[in-house]
């Protein structure tokens, strides 16, 4: 038979061999340090078509946030309002406003105002809004003080790893389903212990919350 | 010498195609890098598309689209209206949780216009917005749950439809709970039940 490699063969593989695990030993480095220090546009305002101002709608107008996010309670997504929900007082008040132009071009035209997406996350993560809801983890507990913001932005990165750290623990954060929608909601001193009782009476399942599947399908 | 032409084209086939097999592959595994699973082909709830003219990827439902979930559920529930016109008795039974519910969604849809209390002196008419009719006025305390069911589902006025927003049986355990508004609202000491009665005059007591 004849030879299939070339002499310098085994220089090549020894080399990639160097190559290969220097590689994998930078990537087992350089990747935890991104994924640790990455903000992920944390705090970073995101500009919309139109500016709307949450804090004036929510504490102080006392608009709750399911006037406008109706299917937080029951789907995944928490829905961003059609223009007529706007148009629901916005045809009475400040008719006219410049800073409504959006909202008044898309109730003509019929066309969707664009929003920016402010929590953008990856499509293999299956989250859904209602299993949060329901199972006592407040609105301000991922999106933080949404009711005092001029202008919305992320307050969590939102990596596994920050998941990771309530579907590890749940009794670190989970509250009364009555205080979900409570953006002003300070935990109690006592919270490993309310939060422990909480998850066994909402039948928070801890060990399933960390496993691949519950998020990865 | 030894790369010399004679050499080179003493390369067995096997070799080559070995050596091609191998880029192959390694052609097709970088293929697979890639943020394509992050933003799958797929669209998710409100994400936008260019298949359609309006760019939306969620789609309204056709003209005359009926509901799998409401399809099979009586008319009477949906609009409420019967043969005699606007029902005068809940299609739903009445029960404490109900007007717990209504109670509940009532304060989130309603009472930012209509008050707390149904006296039409909600935050958004002191911005500005025409206000509504007291719920205990006498044309609409005489106004059956058919009528307030009617007015969530087809607008009434100035207020836009809360169909698409407010589930039919949410909008019943709201006109249940307005008519329950109306009679607390409108109550004497006399109606109330003599233990409960009690207790209430010792808080304000209290109060006072």
């Amino acid at each position: 038979m004849p030879q299939i490699f070339p002499p310098n063969a085994n220089a090549f593989v020894r080399w990639a061999l160097i190559g290969g695990g220097l590689f994998v030993g930078l990537l087992a480095v350089a990747l935890p340090i991104y994924a640790r220090t990455v903000n992920n546009a944390v705090g970073v305002p995101v500009a919309q078509p139109v500016d709307f101002p949450h804090n004036l709608h929510t504490a102080q107008l006392g608009i709750d946030c399911r006037f406008c996010h109706t299917s937080v309670e029951v789907a995944a997504s928490a829905n961003v309002p059609a223009t007529e929900t706007c148009m629901g007082c916005h045809s009475q008040i400040r008719v006219g406003d410049p800073m409504l132009a959006g909202v008044a071009a898309s109730w003509d035209s019929g066309l969707p105002l664009e929003w920016n997406r402010v929590h953008d996350m990856a499509d293999y993560v299956y989250f859904d809004h209602s299993a949060h809801i329901n199972n006592g983890v407040g609105c301000s507990t991922c999106h933080g003080r949404v009711d005092q913001m001029t202008e919305i932005w992320k307050e969590e990165p939102l990596t596994m790893g920050w998941c990771l750290e309530c579907h590890r623990a749940p009794e670190r954060f989970v509250r009364p389903r009555s205080e979900v929608f409570n953006m002003a909601y300070v935990p109690p001193a006592d919270q490993l212990t309310l939060g422990a009782e909480l998850v066994a009476t909402y039948h928070i399942d801890s060990d399933a919350l960390p496993q691949c599947s519950t998020c990865h399908r | 010498m030894r790369r010399a032409a004679p050499h080179h084209a003493a390369i067995p086939r096997s070799a080559i195609r070995l050596r091609f097999t191998g880029l192959l592959a390694i052609v097709l595994l970088l293929a697979g890098c890639g943020r394509n699973m992050v933003d799958q082909a797929n669209l998710r709830p409100l994400e936008s598309s260019q298949f359609f003219a309006d760019g939306a990827g969620m789609r309204p439902p056709l003209e005359g689209t009926v509901s799998r979930r409401e399809g099979a559920v009586d008319p009477v529930f949906l609009t409420g209206q019967d043969a005699n016109g606007l029902v005068t008795e809940l299609p739903v039974e009445l029960t404490l949780e109900l007007l717990q519910r209504g109670q509940e969604r009532y304060d989130i849809f309603c009472a930012v216009c209509h008050g707390h209390t149904g006296a039409g002196d909600g935050m958004i008419v002191s911005r500005g917005f025409p206000a509504p009719t007291s719920f205990h006025d006498q044309r609409l305390l005489d106004a059956s749950v058919g009528y307030y069911f009617g007015a969530m589902t087809n607008g009434f006025g100035r207020m836009y439809s809360y169909a698409s927003r407010v589930p039919a049986e949410d909008r019943w355990a709201i006109a249940g709970y307005i008519k329950a508004l109306q009679l607390s609202q409108n109550a004497t000491l006399d109606d109330v039940p003599t233990d409960v009665r009690l207790e209430l005059e010792n808080s304000e007591g209290r109060v006072r």
